[in-house]
This record gives structure tokens, sequence and C-alpha cells, in this order.
């Protein structure tokens, strides 16, 4: 008998002797009362015992691992749901107390007397995230075409770094450089230029501009990797029918990554619509219906930052503040949604 | 084009510029090494240390944790564990988590401290809704490097006989390395300069905290507060203090290039 086929004998039966050695083991300690035999069978048995768990410890790491993978993935998603139930909950006080469209469609917000109308902060966070993105869109496609296509490659190495660095400056600090530069600028030039005259800076226009520049870095880093992704030959296709360099860039890369430029753009209304500090710092926190751009207003995000010192003397306007906060998360959430579904139903209509 | 892009690298210059012009002057070696006064907010005596320790705190166990979670999460989300379909879910919600503004981590995790009963604010509710902020970003970040992996080596791991854990930690995690490093410093880099989560969360104190239930001070939180304030001197420090918290962006940056374009060298190709 070779080692080999022993081998192979203990691997089959490997739990049959083990358990046979262990069973031998009290068989000896407890009636045959030999400590020497217990011994050998003792050695035995922790030989196999080892064998057995180095055999399976493989497998016993890889299912653990596995399981433990799926319980993390799957207490996150649980979490997404958490968030969403947590914020519906929050926000059941407030909808009792008053009917929901007397809190969208009532303009004055006076927490003190109990009035939670958030109708003037709605359009104000519309007016100011239209502005950002007519802006920001124009700018950053243009970015995003020339740096896709047109840069040199000297000139992409020193971009790329601007970029990521500006997508990663924090927003307190952006609001910051918004009330040194910007607020000064449009009291003193920009606002007496419109003809108006009694602008204190803190106005929607000067919010718009600063969250245009955040969106800049988001919009540009997901249109660059969109055009990057069209393959070269369609380029070439279109270059070789004779389109000059600007027809293939707007007739053939531009609808290629349609998709993925509209995606960006939905993200980039997100991080407009959701920015809280930077906004709240230079926007004037005043829930009024604007009566020019130069005005003061106040975001959905931005009433949160400056009402929730007040939480816990009113205690009716943590529950209007998580409202808010419902508001924000399932807007964000439509348009992830539609962007979604704008990107799966063009690679179903796109495939090359 | 040129102009637009001008416009975007311009606008970095002049924030960098802005700050560096207004803060770099009120910097100074006492600033940096001193905690803030009782009457800080009145005058322009202390420093700002517990913001930058408190903000050390706050950012390197939120970093850590959402790490760990995110690095599991990203290796399970490749083909070889579940159906398509359930990762194209998994990763649609990660993306609206990606979408979703910091501040309403916040307001979540005050609505939670309502609910016990907390007031005030504390670290570990910190701690706890930077975690939530940094794992999709992280996740999504480490999720591109590995969909990068080629089948190739993968099936090579597969056909000397390792099982799925081993492939996944032993092969697609050093292939991955360059994404996950960058995933790492980016969400770090989130953390410690977002402050609508923090804001609501871990209130503020002139002290280092010595618990984590305590209020603690952070940098972004100090740089509105102080900013609010009509001091001119006060004023000056949260310029200050908006410079340290730059330069720390700004070497996370250096930091995560440097890191990327070594570990890119081990990478099989």
């Amino acid at each position: 008998m070779s080692i080999r086929s022993i081998r192979a004998v203990l691997k089959n039966k490997l739990l049959l002797v083990s358990i046979i050695s262990l069973f031998l083991l009290f068989i000896f300690l407890f009636i045959f009362n030999n400590v020497l035999l217990f011994m050998l069978f003792l050695i035995i048995f922790i030989f196999l015992l080892t064998y057995n768990f180095i055999k399976i410890r493989r497998k016993l790491y890889d299912a653990l691992g596995t399981r433990l993978m799926l319980f993390i993935t799957a207490s996150v998603i649980f979490l997404f749901f958490l968030l969403l139930i947590v914020l519906i909950n929050g926000s059941i006080d407030i909808l009792r107390d008053q009917s929901l469209s007397e809190l969208i469609l009532s303009s004055t917000w006076k927490p003190f007397s109990g009035e939670f109308g958030l109708f003037a902060v709605i359009i104000d966070t519309l007016i100011v995230t239209a502005i950002s993105m007519l802006i920001a869109i124009p700018i950053s496609l243009l970015s995003a075409i020339y740096i896709a296509e047109y840069a040199p490659k000297k000139f992409k190495n020193i971009i790329r770094p601007f970029i990521d660095v500006l997508a990663g400056v924090p927003s307190v600090v952006f609001g910051l450089c918004a009330l040194l530069v910007f607020v000064p600028l449009i009291r003193d030039e920009i606002a007496p230029f419109f003809g108006i005259t009694i602008s204190s800076g803190f106005s929607l226009f000067t919010a718009s501009l600063i969250l245009a520049i955040m969106v800049f870095p988001i919009i540009i880093s997901l249109c660059v990797e969109s055009f990057n992704s069209v393959p070269i030959e369609l380029k070439e296709a279109s270059l070789s029918l004779g389109a000059t360099k600007w027809e293939t860039v707007k007739k053939v890369i531009f609808r290629a990554s349609g998709p993925g430029v509209l995606a960006a753009i939905f993200l980039g209304f997100g991080r407009a619509f959701g920015e809280t500090i930077a906004v709240s710092m230079v926007i004037g926190n005043q829930e009024l219906i604007p009566k020019s751009l130069f005005g003061p207003g106040q975001t959905l995000a931005s009433l949160i930052a400056s009402n929730y010192t007040e939480v816990s003397s009113i205690p009716i306007l943590a529950s209007a503040l998580i409202f808010v906060a419902l508001i924000l998360f399932v807007v964000v959430l439509i348009f992830n949604l539609l962007g979604y579904l704008v990107l799966r139903s063009a690679s179903k209509r796109w495939k090359y | 084009m040129i102009a637009s892009v001008l416009v975007v690298m311009g606008s970095l210059i002049l924030i960098v510029a802005i700050i560096s012009i207004n803060g770099a002057p009120s910097l100074s070696i006492e600033i940096l090494s001193q905690t803030s006064e009782g009457g800080f907010y009145l005058g322009p005596g202390g420093g700002f240390l517990n913001a930058i320790i408190g903000s050390l705190l706050l950012a390197l166990p939120a970093s850590g944790l959402a790490f760990l979670i995110s690095i599991a999460i990203a290796l399970y989300l490749q083909k070889d564990f579940l159906k398509p379909r359930t990762t194209n879910f998994i990763r649609l919600c990660l993306d609206i988590l990606w979408g979703v503004p910091s501040v309403v981590y916040g307001v979540f995790c005050l609505t939670i401290m309502m609910a016990i009963g907390m007031t005030g604010g504390s670290l570990i509710f910190g701690i706890i809704a930077l975690t939530l902020l940094e794992i999709p970003i992280i996740t999504r970040s480490i999720d591109e490097s590995i969909k990068m992996v080629p089948v190739g080596l993968k099936e090579s791991a597969y056909s000397l006989g390792s099982t799925k854990f081993e492939m996944s930690l032993k092969v697609v995690r050093k292939q991955a390395m360059p994404g996950i490093i960058a995933g790492f410093l980016l969400g770090f880099g989130r953390g410690i300069g977002d402050a609508a989560s923090i804001l609501l969360t871990v209130g503020d104190s002139n002290y280092f905290p010595s618990s984590i239930l305590d209020q603690t001070a952070a940098l972004p939180t100090m740089i509105l507060n102080l900013v609010s304030m009509p001091d001119e001197a006060v004023q000056n420090k949260a310029y200050a203090v908006a410079f340290v918290l730059l330069i720390i962006v700004l070497l996370i940056s250096i930091l995560s290039r440097s890191l990327i374009k070594k570990s890119t060298k081990y990478i099989i190709k």
C-alpha cells in the first residue's frame, strides 16, 4: 500500500476515522484506564483534527468571507431604505400638523409662529439651481470637448490634476471665496450695472455663481470619460467622409456619448441642488420670493443649515426640517433614476 | 473652448490665491499649537489646534470604517458572486447614495440623536454621518478599478484551485491597488472637508474631546463660526483655518497622485 493510497483513504474516510479515534479514546480512558494507549490515540486524534482543519480551512474561510461580504452589502442596501424610512417617519409630525399642499404652496416660513410654508424656498432653489446649471453646462461641455478631443497630450496632463483638485476643494472654502470675491463684486459692480442699487451682495446670483464653479469638475470629468469611451472607428469613419473635426465632434461624438453627457448633467444638477454650506454662506438666508436675482433668498438645503440651531426650542421645527431633507432625498432619487433609465435605454439602442 | 478651460482652471487658481493671500498672513506657530480660548469668538486670542485634532478624529475613523465596508462591497460586486441584475440594483442604490446631499446624512444622524435623547452633538455621530457619506464615494472608486481587472487573471487564479474569496483577496485586491488607494484618499479628503453633515452632528467645543460622546470642534464648522463674527481679527482667523484646510486637501491630492503612480508599477497589464 503506497503512501498515496493511504492518504486517499484517509481523505475519504477522514471524518469517520476521527470519530472512531475519539470513540476509542474515551473507551481506553474510562473502561481500560490505560494512559499509554490514551496518549497514543490522543495524538492520532489531534493529528487528524489538524489535518481535517487544514483541508477544510480554505473552504471555511471562503464561506465565512463570502457571507461577511454579503452581510455588509445587504446592510448598506438596508441603510438606503432605512434612510428613507427614518426621514418619512420623522416628517410625519409636520404632515399631521399641516397638509402637504399648505406646506408646499404657502410662502411664509415663520417657525416661531408655527408657519412652515416652503413655496418661496422651493422657488429660490429652482432659480439658483437653474442659473448655476445654465452657467455650468456650456462651460463644462466645451472644456470637456477640448480636453477629450483637441488638447495636446502635455496640456491634458496639466489640466487633469486641476480638475481633480477642484473636485476635492471643501465646500466651505468655496463659500469663503464667494464671500471674499463675489459678494463685493456683485454689490459694487454687477448689481449697479443692472440698475439695482440696494443689493447687499448676498444674493441668489452669488450663490448660483459659486455653485456653477462647484459643479464644473463633476460634469467635466464624467463627460471626458464618456467622450473617451466613443470607439475610435466612429471618429475615423466620420473624418474619412470628409467631415471637419468640429463636425465630427458635433454630429458623431456628441451623439454617441449623449446619454453619458445627460447623466453627467443630472449628477451635476444633484450636486447643485443639494449643496448646503457654500450656498448658506452667500445667499442671505431670507425666506422670500425674490424680487430680483440680486436679492437675498434661501434654498432647501441652506434652510436646514440656518434653522437647525432652534430645533431644541421648537419641536415641530425638527419635523419640518426632516421633511425638507426628505424632499432633497426624493428629488435626488428621482434624478438618479432618470439618469439610469436614460443610460439603460441608450445602451439598448446603441451597441457599438 | 480654450476660454472655457481657462475659466475652469482660473477658478481653482483664484480660490487658492484668495485663500492664501487672506489666510497665510494670520497663520503662525502659536495659532497652530494652541487650543481655542474661552473668549475665542469675541477676540483674536487662542488658536485652533483643537479643531485640527477634532477634524482628524472625525475623518480618520470614518474613512477607515467606510474603507473596510466599501472594499467588501466592491469585491462582492464582481461578476463572480451575484447575478448581474442584483449587482445592477446595488450599483443603482449606491449611485443614489452618492448623489444624496451631505446635509441629508446630517439630518439623518440628528434624527437618531433626537430619538435617543442626545442633545448638542457628539463625536460618534459625526463619525457615523461621515462614514455614511464616504461609503458610496469609496465604493465607486474601488469598483471602477476592480472592473478593469482582466478576466484572464481571475481565471488563472481559479484554475490554480483558489476559492472565490482567495481570488478576490489575493489577486483582485492587488491588481486594483491604485483604485483602492485613490478611493481611500478621496473619501478622506471629502470627509475632512465636508461641513454640512458635521455642522448638524458634532456641536462645538474649546477643548480636545476626551470621549466619543463629547462635543468637538472641527475645521469646517470652525470656519463657519468664525466668519460670521463681525470682528475683523476673528474673521482673519477663519481665513487662516481655511488656508490650513486647503493645504490639507492639496497634500492629500499630491499624496494620492504619487501613491497611485507607485502602485501602478506592480500591476499586470
